[in-house]
């Protein structure tokens, strides 16, 4: 049982939420609706922004794996500070991110010579879209995949260990079968999380169409020039960010044969 | 298949030296954070003591010179919890052994059924551990430890986490396949040290403190844990018409742990010294086993009285004892509910 006078703010948070929405799709220009949406431009950056968060989701998931199963299922000195450094991207402004970014991969960065040298021009690239993306949506995979493990345990990996699978075949066939609802809703999160992603790909990847332009990009573009295909490009984000999230497993599969 | 092991883990204040011989089942028995745990996880290998070794088939697993990873060490451990995996079905975790030492997935599968059908479960092997009662899961669980042909099989109180209903049936089935297989067995139940074990070693805070056939240690106990624990009853004779026919001339009810004994077979009548009541007169018309004996001893035990009379015991509460005015020489019948009575075959 809750106290009844909690219903009153936790309602008022969800107008907080609902509300803008509503205003944005009271705004909408339905007439033109189609037409905003399916202009070239409008297309172009939507899909620029589906495959850009796709690989970075992939991305995610090729590096976020083994960063959670190191996080979760070792000790080392300085284990903590490591994970509060990944988590950083977290709290971090997504601006700063682009800025750390590019003095690393921009042609004067960190690696500038380097790449320059292999003849790679990572800034104002859809490389650096991904990057970007990727910077900012990795830690949410780990955090969602390392809970995941912490709380499946070690006890089925020792089982299998000692009906003689060997590491790798432990982690393919018993540990991944059983975190698989967390690294699904952390690969969705993330998938998510890039799809808005904004500030690290302005500063790092620029704005240019067909290229680096991602939706919210080319939402921020219009919103003077155009506020009704700003509008309805939003109301398309806003769709397309219920259906990822929906596709999220709400809960963690319950895992049988556990008392 | 011998198994040579010593423990050294000073953080835990073990140090026990055990082997076992090819195809010998040994019961480690022992109060709790005696120790037992400890030497099965060295055994696996997923505990490296400070200082120990553990050769098997003259194999060195763990060793100054080396260690061998829990995969590939052929030693399987069957907890108290069965732990299927539960996102595999029944013969996909009982193929998972075969299929990790590199047999194809049909090969797997076909074995997988066969040591289902070797602990009657060959009938669940579609089924998802979710869907499963625990006694199932645990005969499961002990197909899956067998079908990955382990040199040495590790058993930690598989027993302890069932239904009181449902244990005597697995133990039957253990006794069935553990035959012959080099076995450490950890348990708290002296039945399972009586019917599975041809060995028992007793842990006491680290320190092997008795070894010896299980009969013996069990009956002529000489550490105050297995004292304890031993001192259940035991009738030795033939099956007939649902009782034991004891050699001494009594005849006592019971159930037969296993399917029906043949009449005139040899078996065993077991029962807890807790299940005996005591009467002077035998109660009339009860479905109760009556047995008149003569006390010859009376002892404590914890904060109840021990009664024995010959090789028979019942425990009393104090009151009790004293309002039957008991002493040696007194004449008494023990009385014992035939569901209290388990049969076995010998």
């Amino acid at each position: 049982m809750i106290p009844r006078w909690v219903y009153a703010p936790a309602a008022l948070g969800v107008a907080l939420v609902l509300l803008p929405l509503a205003g944005m799709a009271s705004r909408v220009a339905w007439g033109d609706f189609v037409d905003l949406v399916t202009s070239d431009s409008a297309l172009t950056a939507l899909s620029l922004s589906l495959r850009t968060s796709l690989v970075s989701t992939v991305l995610c998931v090729l590096l976020g794996v083994p960063m959670a199963l190191v996080l979760a299922r070792t000790e080392f000195p300085g284990q903590g500070v490591l994970r509060s450094l990944v988590l950083l991207p977290l709290v971090l402004p997504p601006v700063v991110g682009g800025i750390a970014l590019l003095y690393t991969f921009g042609r004067r960065g960190l690696l500038g010579d380097e790449l320059d040298l292999l003849g790679v021009q990572v800034a104002f690239s859809t490389t650096a879209v991904v990057l970007a993306q990727a910077f900012v949506s990795l830690p949410f995979l780990v955090v969602s995949l390392e809970g995941s493990l912490r709380s499946a345990g070690q006890r089925y990996e020792v089982v299998a260990a000692t009906l003689g699978a060997s590491p790798t075949t432990v982690l393919r066939r018993v540990t991944i079968p059983l975190v698989l609802p967390g690294l699904v809703s952390g690969a969705v999160l993330a998938f998510a999380r890039s799809l808005g992603e904004f500030g690290a790909t302005i500063t790092f990847a620029g704005s240019l169409e067909g290229t680096t332009r991602t939706l919210p990009l080319y939402i921020y573009n219009l919103r003077v020039t155009d506020p009704d295909a700003a509008v309805a490009m939003s109301l398309v984000l806003v769709v397309v960010a219920v259906v990822v999230i929906g596709l999220a497993p709400q809960r963690p599969r319950r895992t049988g044969g556990l008392r | 298949m011998t198994l040579e092991l010593t423990a050294g883990v000073p953080d835990r204040g073990v140090d026990v030296t055990i082997e076992v011989a090819a195809g010998e089942t040994v019961a480690l028995l022992g109060p709790n954070g005696a120790g037992k745990s400890t030497v099965l996880a060295v055994a696996a290998g997923t505990l490296r003591p400070e200082r120990g070794r553990v050769v098997l088939d003259g194999r060195e697993l763990t060793g100054e010179r080396g260690f061998v990873p829990p995969h590939a060490r052929r030693v399987a451990l069957l907890a108290q919890d069965p732990l299927l995996f539960p996102h595999l079905s029944v013969l996909d975790n009982v193929a998972f052994g075969p299929r990790s030492l590199g047999h194809g997935r049909r090969t797997s599968r076909e074995s997988a059924l066969r040591w289902l059908g070797e602990v009657d479960a060959a009938d669940l092997a579609d089924r998802r551990p979710g869907g499963i009662s625990g006694g199932q899961a645990q005969r499961v669980a002990v197909a899956r430890a067998l079908a990955a042909e382990p040199s040495l099989l590790l058993l930690d109180e598989p027993m302890a986490a069932l239904d009181v209903a449902v244990a005597p049936a697995l133990r039957q089935t253990l006794r069935r396949v553990l035959a012959d297989r080099t076995v450490v067995l950890v348990t708290h139940d002296v039945l399972d040290a009586l019917l599975l074990a041809d060995r028992v070693v007793v842990l006491d805070d680290g320190r092997v403190v008795e070894d010896g056939p299980s009969a013996e240690v069990l009956s002529r106990p000489r550490s105050p844990f297995a004292a304890r624990i031993a001192g259940l009853n035991m009738v030795a004779g033939l099956w007939r018409d649902g009782a034991v026919l004891g050699d001494d001339g009594v005849a006592i009810r019971g159930l037969a742990a296993e399917a029906g004994p043949a009449p005139g077979e040899r078996v065993v009548a077991v029962f807890r010294p807790s299940a005996v009541s005591v009467f002077h007169e035998a109660p009339g018309g009860s479905p109760r086993n009556s047995l008149a004996v003569t006390v010859t001893d009376l002892e404590p035990h914890g904060d109840q009285v021990r009664v024995r009379a010959g090789h028979l015991a019942a425990d009393l509460t104090v009151q009790s004892a004293a309002e039957l005015d008991l002493a040696p020489g007194v004449r008494v019948v023990f009385a014992v509910k035939a569901t209290e009575v388990y049969v076995y075959r010998t």
